[in-house]
């Protein structure tokens, strides 16, 4: 076991040596959360919407004053010609068209289902459904105040997004997610460069005619880096909370404990990749590709697992991430428990044994 | 007694054979040289050894241990020095020593006593802080061979450990092996540079991945077939024409004279006269020793 | 073969050259003459000072003080014209391994600015004349070093210099080869090109011409091999060199 300490101390050594290597390492998660925060943000602000009161009631007054007074939409033009509505849109000067027919305000009156008609600007399609998804927030809010408690309404169902987002900050959903994507990238990225950089300058020919087992290589190279990749969320997080503001329900030391986890799970994959090529170059790819994609597409971060293939959601299950954005959400956004994540945990954990069972299992003992 | 022996190694690189039936047998306390151009399989051979390459076919035993089965017996008695600087260029001189003594379970006082007992041969004592990159070619050669002797082994196995490096530093090297030598230590090392190889005991002829002759160094070079002569003339292309056009004699250009040689058998006596009618006298033609090269050339050309 | 025109002067001719770095006097005073024609080996451990001056001779390195001709070019005034007249291989090996022998030439070609017409007659000419046949259309990363360094001297001639600086040239190549190397270096020089050669290996040095032995910046011995190993009385050049530098070290110390 002592030789896992040298090969720790050593990678260590190389670590803090490689000064630019070590500042970007540090640097980059901070920046991929702070660009992609903002870039894949689905928030909307005073989208101009155009409402056309075919019902001139009371109701459909309120209507139209709860739309405007909240901070997503702003009145854009209100004389619209009905011979050619969709004028507004294609002129650019509203994003929405909302119409209230005639009968509005007595549907309600009798609680019958009613339609009222919208038209969107798809040409943004990710404005076009956060203007959906919110003015069908602003109408179930409206409908809700109007009556009493517990009373069901017809044909309208709550997305859990909306659940546990209350405040319909799109951020607060995507940003743990985030933070566990680019965990795991840079986690993969920094190991999978160990061996093969090794490799490269030769000094594996040197490092395999010593009595040293492939395992301790490979346990030994891990540890200095759970400590790089720990800081790094620990880093990734703070900035999440203060420049995003996520909110922070759940107990921090459990998601510290989680991410410790984490981390050395997704460091195993580079491990394993590391053990696998013989380049810096085949490295450093396989690593990007293993991780990027994966743990965007199937992690639940972005897209919902269960709408997926059944082939794709079974993939899933062999991204830690898919794990960990269960885990940091929970524990952040919903105060969730060990009780509740320990499944999740113990998948992490099994996943890292298999990882580097395979990596020692597949660990080149000779020369190309 | 044979300490490492190779018996009919094999191993193919595509449709190349890398090594082709190639034995070898070293023995205990021998110095031996494996000596052979770039692409003859010298590298090949030595990872093979180390079995950081598994041949085709063939075995290997050391110290009459199978290689591929006792392996990890045979690590700590074996020391190995890779041709490509292979220590961590960003660890100063004394973490690489103490790094590759950690992966023998060297350590504590054992560690200390033999750190500076390698300092007093490679005088890197001074430079124990400095970075490995930093190191001068000879100094890293230095480096290396302390790190590949931490563990005290009794085997030493040297792929090149003198190529890039300067004559002065070269033959310091090769006094640190004799010294190793007569500590008991056995050597086997590779080399490209005939010259190297007076100082062995006894050295093959590699190429082709094929063994074309195995001996002392003297013997090696004396069995060059024939005589060699040294002609001290201008070598202008008419000059050597002429020596060629005489019947059993072949001449080339070397340096700012000409080798004449000889079949075996023959001697110069009968060519003289046809010489000097080129106005080559014999005060200016020396009998020279045959080198290590010309025979290993001589064989390149027709081994038998 | 006649690869260039005969030049009544010196290819080099250099008299008192030195260079500084800060306090460091890496070339101390050195003059040397090499004629067209000649191989001249230039010798020195690592450090001696050998590669800044062949710096300071391919016009890459402004001398501290001396003077010197190369080409027939004032090495101080003249660089640009100089590179023109110069070729070099250097031991490591400068063509691009993912290219054909064949592109790589064209592309130096090119490099040298040789009209089209002329640029694939030379190559056909030096495929022939370094006897490459078909391993000029093999990637020259793939082929053995033997063939790879006849490669790149056919780069490094490509665009008939009349002084060819050589480093290393045949370090580690099997002995027939290395033999087969130098015969078409003696050819080159028969033909008027003046070789240029540094290494530090000793078995190179004895097939060039003259040599000379460079240490702490100054030229310490010169002479031809034969001549040099007669005059120290040894029958290896690597016993002369060494000896003569501990020699040195000695009265230094």
């Amino acid at each position: 076991m002592h030789r896992i300490r040298f090969i720790a101390q050593k990678e260590f050594y190389h670590i803090l040596r490689d000064f630019r290597s070590l500042i970007i390492v540090i640097i980059m998660p901070v920046m991929m959360i702070f660009l992609y925060g903002y870039a894949i943000n689905m928030d909307i602000e005073n989208v101009s919407l155009a409402i056309v009161d075919f019902d001139h009631s009371v109701e459909s007054q309120q209507l139209t004053e709860r739309f405007f007074a909240s901070p997503y939409f702003s009145p854009g033009e209100n004389e619209v010609d009905m011979s050619d509505p969709e004028q507004l849109l294609r002129s650019g000067q509203v994003a929405a068209i909302l119409a209230i027919p005639p009968g509005f305000s007595a549907a309600l009156a009798r609680g019958e289902d009613f339609e009222l008609g919208m038209m969107v600007d798809g040409t943004d399609a990710s404005l076009a459904s956060a203007v959906q998804a919110f003015s069908n927030s602003v109408l179930s809010n409206f409908l809700m105040d109007r009556l009493p408690p517990n009373f069901d309404i017809p044909g309208v169902t709550l997305s859990q997004q909306v659940l546990y987002n209350p405040d319909l900050k799109s951020s607060h959903f995507l940003v743990p997610g985030l933070v566990a994507v680019i965990l795991m990238m840079i986690s993969a990225l920094m190991t999978s460069m160990t061996i093969a950089r090794e490799k490269e300058t030769g000094t594996m020919e040197q490092l395999l005619t010593t009595p040293v087992k492939p395992r301790e290589i490979l346990i030994g190279k891990l540890l200095p880096y759970v400590v790089i990749a720990f800081v790094d969320g620990i880093l990734v997080l703070i900035f999440a909370r203060l420049v995003f503001g996520v909110p922070f329900v759940g107990s921090q030391l459990l998601l510290l404990g989680f991410g410790l986890i984490y981390v050395t799970t997704a460091l195993s994959i580079g491990i394993l990749i590391s053990s696998l090529v013989d380049t810096l170059q085949e490295a450093t790819l396989l690593a990007q590709v293993a991780t990027l994609l994966p743990a965007v597409m199937l992690s639940g971060f972005i897209f919902a697992l269960k709408n997926m293939p059944f082939v794709l959601q079974a993939i899933s299950y062999i991204v830690p991430a898919r794990y960990f954005v269960v885990i940091i959400r929970g524990i952040m956004l919903k105060g969730a428990g060990l009780e509740v994540l320990i499944p999740q945990a113990g998948a992490l954990v099994l996943l890292m044994v298999i990882l580097m069972t395979v990596a020692a299992a597949k660990f080149k003992t000779r020369v190309v | 007694m044979p300490y490492l022996v190779a018996d009919s190694l094999s191993r193919k690189y595509g449709h190349n054979l890398a090594l082709d039936d190639f034995s070898l047998s070293v023995n205990k306390g021998e110095l031996f040289a494996l000596l052979g151009p770039d692409g003859a399989g010298k590298t090949t051979m030595i990872r093979v050894l180390c079995r950081l390459l598994d041949p085709d076919s063939g075995s290997v035993t050391i110290n009459g241990l199978d290689l591929q089965q006792r392996y990890d017996d045979i690590k700590p008695i074996l020391g190995y020095m890779p041709q490509q600087f292979s220590l961590y260029p960003d660890l100063s001189v004394e973490e690489n020593m103490t790094f590759y003594a950690g992966m023998y379970g060297v350590t504590g006082q054992a560690y200390r006593d033999k750190r500076d007992q390698l300092y007093q041969f490679s005088k890197l004592g001074p430079f124990a802080k400095r970075r490995a990159s930093a190191l001068s070619g000879g100094m890293k050669q230095k480096l290396a061979l302390s790190c590949a002797l931490i563990h005290n082994p009794r085997m030493l196995i040297l792929d090149e450990p003198t190529t890039g490096v300067d004559p002065l530093s070269r033959r310091q090297f090769w006094e640190t092996l004799l010294q190793l030598k007569s500590q008991g230590v056995t050597i086997l090392v590779s080399t490209p540079y005939m010259d190297e190889v007076a100082r062995c005991d006894r050295a093959a002829f590699i190429f082709g991945g094929r063994k074309l002759a195995e001996d002392r160094p003297a013997q090696l070079a004396a069995a060059f077939q024939g005589s060699i002569f040294y002609i001290d003339r201008e070598p202008t292309s008419q000059l050597l024409n002429q020596i060629m056009s005489i019947d059993g004699l072949t001449t080339a250009r070397f340096g700012a004279g000409m080798h004449l040689y000889l079949a075996p058998d023959d001697s110069l006596d009968p060519y003289l006269n046809a010489l000097s009618q080129l106005g080559l006298n014999s005060s200016d033609i020396n009998p020279i020793a045959p080198s290590l090269e010309d025979r290993f050339i001589q064989l390149m050309e027709s081994p038998t | 073969m006649n690869d260039s025109t005969h030049n009544s002067g010196s290819a080099v001719l250099i008299n008192n050259l030195t260079r500084h770095f800060g306090d460091f006097t890496a070339v101390d005073h050195i003059s040397l003459k090499v004629d067209y024609g000649e191989i001249f080996g230039f010798l020195g451990a690592n450090g001696a000072g050998k590669t800044t001056a062949i710096r300071m001779l391919c016009g890459l390195l402004m001398p501290s003080g001396g003077s010197g001709e190369v080409a027939g070019y004032d090495i101080y005034k003249q660089a640009e014209s100089i590179k023109k007249h110069i070729g070099y291989m250097s031991q490591k090996f400068s063509l691009y391994p993912d290219l054909t022998g064949r592109e790589n030439l064209t592309f130096y070609g090119a490099a040298y600015n040789l009209r089209p017409a002329d640029l694939s007659d030379r190559i056909h000419e030096l495929t022939e004349r370094l006897e490459l046949g078909e391993f000029i259309n093999q990637l020259s990363g793939k082929l053995p070093i033997g063939w790879r360094q006849r490669l790149a001297l056919a780069a490094a001639i490509l665009h008939r210099p009349r002084i060819l600086f050589l480093d290393e040239p045949t370090g580690g190549v099997d002995p027939v080869f290395r033999r087969r190397f130098w015969s078409i270096l003696y050819d080159l020089a028969d033909s008027g090109v003046a070789v240029f050669v540094t290494t530090h290996y000793m078995d190179e040095a004895e097939y060039c011409g003259r040599i000379s032995i460079m240490h702490h910046g100054s030229i310490i011995e010169q002479g031809r091999p034969f001549d040099l190993k007669r005059q120290h009385g040894t029958d290896s050049l690597d016993d002369l060199f060494i000896n003569l530098i501990l020699s040195q070290e000695a009265t230094r110390a």
